[in-house]
């Protein structure tokens, strides 16, 4: 009795805590949504989601958090297959993660410092003879900052699975004749997809629903849903409203991890 | 495996303990009864040397909370979990807390010093006899520019906001009422207006500022002013000042359409527990050496009429601070809407940020 009796008792932390604060949030918030800004049950935010307002609002949410994974990606899988060729890999690693010690705040005021009208930035476009531009505010400033405090995310994963793959691998395909860029196609990437898709996943997920980068550096200029949450909360009070953008949200989240996970079962 | 279950066991009483422990010394001292005061205040917005003098004198222990806008310190105090004692909410929150029950009558008796607020602030629509608040500071809505990057313009009305040459050079405030107020004045409509007509006029107007404007912010707006990285704010007075003080250039001026008036007053919340130590704070807060500190270290307006008199002229005289009677006049004071206009304004934000020039 004692092993299986013990088992279920270790199992008691886990299950008070996936309850507490997983299971019973996401009722509560899905139990707001149903309420209308005087309190009374109703399917009107429902409704609400759907006009143009929200739907544009979903649109632009998703094109940012699908150009941030993308760019992410595009800068991590070289960063993450070059570290496991150095020597000191683990510090390098280190080196990366570091910034993301940070307070995401600190990081986003020293940004508005460094892309000002007369900031570090511009000072260097005027150096190289570009000439300084605005760059704060701007869509560039708003995807190159999120870019880079998702990126430690997006190079752990595929790094891990760099990491472990097998070198007899490589050997057999280059062996078997592969050119580098076949070997990459068919044996290193597939083999690495799995961190590609937990990178995807740790980025978009997050990227849909951000706030305060959304004003500190996009000066309010880029709207996303995590914007219209927060309004929503602290303004107007309409906390159904808000929670039923939140059970959008996390619908879209079943369905991405529902998506980049099922190819891999077909596989 | 009997060794493990002995000292979870072992574990989960010791934590059962000190949570009971824990609460019987929350009990016993601080954190409620008289020893203590609970202050819910806007962040940046006392002399904190003036709480360690109140503590000294009364010897009372103060507990200093902020917070940054009128909504955030309503749900804190409407969900009841800390004993706030002092709060100093705008006057339009001061009347829904009114409607939802959430203030405690003030015994004037207790106020000595409450005869030095200036009469043109006492008896307000908002809180007829002061029977729940006493003004704490007061200013207005206007526009912060920068004579030095616009050298020949000026700035008078609110429609000088929409000229082609200020192309990515205005910078707002990310509120609703603020924004939409401000296109509501511009229009010759009141910013307490709850026409649906006027309201979608006022969206209109404001799409056409959209290429003038460089983003809508925080507090962020103090420090993009100061460096000079735009040229005009949309700005509270109180913010205007202080950042006038640290970058020359700026200038402020209230636009002669009317604006907003707004007042921030101490008041005594529902879920006080230490009321005769709050009746304490505020009548500290009263008195005109103490009020004149706060005014220069916050730099807003101050209600205090005896304490104007101890500030250094070049403050209590400004006119863009204390505007004389006859602007005051023009000006409005928000009203508390009701729930479905302060959403209405929300969606309408929304769609005028969502805009795209």
């Amino acid at each position: 009795m004692g092993n299986k009796f013990m088992r279920n008792v270790y199992m008691v932390p886990y299950m008070v805590w996936v309850l507490l604060f997983v299971i019973a949030p996401i009722l509560l918030v899905l139990y707001y949504s149903f309420f209308d800004i005087h309190g009374n049950f109703s399917f009107i935010n429902y409704e609400r989601f759907f006009t143009p307002v929200y739907l544009k609002l979903t649109l632009s949410s998703f094109w940012y958090a699908f150009l941030i994974t993308f760019i992410s990606l595009l800068v991590a899988y070289p960063t993450a297959y070059l570290l496991t060729k150095t020597k000191h890999k683990r510090l390098w690693l280190l080196l990366i993660i570091v910034p993301s010690w940070v307070n995401l705040l600190l990081k986003a005021y020293a940004f508005i410092g460094i892309f000002g009208a007369y900031g570090a930035a511009n000072n260097f476009l005027e150096w190289i003879g570009i000439g300084s531009r605005q760059l704060l505010f701007t869509d560039f400033s708003f995807v190159f900052v999120t870019v880079y405090i998702f990126i430690p995310f997006m190079i752990l994963p595929i790094f891990n699975a760099l990491n472990s793959l097998n070198p007899a691998l490589l050997d057999a395909a280059n062996d078997l004749g592969a050119s580098k860029s076949t070997t990459f196609r068919r044996v290193i990437f597939p083999l690495t997809l799995d961190g590609v898709k937990t990178g995807c996943q740790v980025v978009f997920i997050p990227a849909l629903s951000l706030f305060m980068i959304t004003r500190l550096i996009a000066g309010n200029r880029v709207i996303t849903l995590g914007t219209a949450i927060e309004q929503h909360f602290l303004v107007t009070q309409d906390w159904g409203m808000g929670s039923t953008i939140a059970v959008f949200l996390i619908l879209i989240m079943f369905l991405i991890i529902w998506l980049t996970g099922f190819r891999k079962r077909g596989a | 495996m009997k060794k493990l279950m002995t000292a979870f066991i072992a574990i989960t009483l010791v934590s059962i303990l000190m949570l009971v422990a824990i609460n019987r010394l929350n009990a016993a001292q601080g954190y409620s009864g008289d020893e203590t005061l609970t202050v819910f205040n806007w962040g940046d917005y006392i002399d904190e040397y003036l709480v360690s003098q109140f503590e000294e004198e009364t010897g009372i222990t103060v507990i200093y909370e902020t917070f940054d806008s009128n909504e955030a310190m309503l749900t804190k105090i409407q969900q009841g979990g800390t004993t706030y004692d002092i709060a100093i909410p705008s006057e339009y929150m001061i009347e829904k807390m009114l409607e939802e029950d959430l203030l405690l009558p003030l015994e004037h008796d207790k106020l000595s010093n409450l005869h030095y607020i200036d009469e043109r602030f006492m008896d307000l629509p908002f809180d007829e006899g002061n029977k729940y608040s006493v003004p704490y500071f007061w200013g207005t809505v206007g526009i912060l520019y920068n004579k030095e990057l616009l050298p020949d313009k000026t700035f008078t009305s609110w429609d000088d906001l929409w000229d082609a040459d200020l192309k990515n050079d205005i910078l707002l405030v990310d509120g609703a009422r603020e924004v939409i107020g401000m296109a509501l004045n511009s229009l010759g409509y009141s910013l307490n207006d709850t026409n649906e007509d006027h309201l979608q006029e006022a969206l209109k107007k404001l799409e056409t500022l959209t290429p003038n404007v460089k983003a809508i912010v925080g507090d962020e707006n103090k420090l993009l002013m100061a460096n000079n990285e735009a040229a005009v704010s949309l700005a509270w007075s109180g913010d205007a000042s202080e950042v006038m003080f640290e970058n020359e250039a700026l200038d402020y001026v209230v636009p002669e359409e009317g604006s907003n008036l707004w007042f921030d007053n101490m008041v005594i919340p529902k879920t006080a527990d230490n009321i005769d130590g709050a009746h304490q704070f505020i009548n500290f807060m009263l008195q005109p050496e103490i009020a004149a500190k706060n005014t220069e270290y916050v730099s807003y307006s101050t209600p205090n009429k005896a304490s104007l008199e101890l500030l250094p002229d070049e403050m209590a005289e400004d006119e863009r601070f204390y505007p004389a009677p006859e602007l005051t006049n023009r000006l409005e004071v928000y009203e508390n809407l009701g729930k479905d206009m302060l959403s209405l304004y929300n969606e309408l934000f929304l769609q005028f940020k969502m805009h795209k020039n």
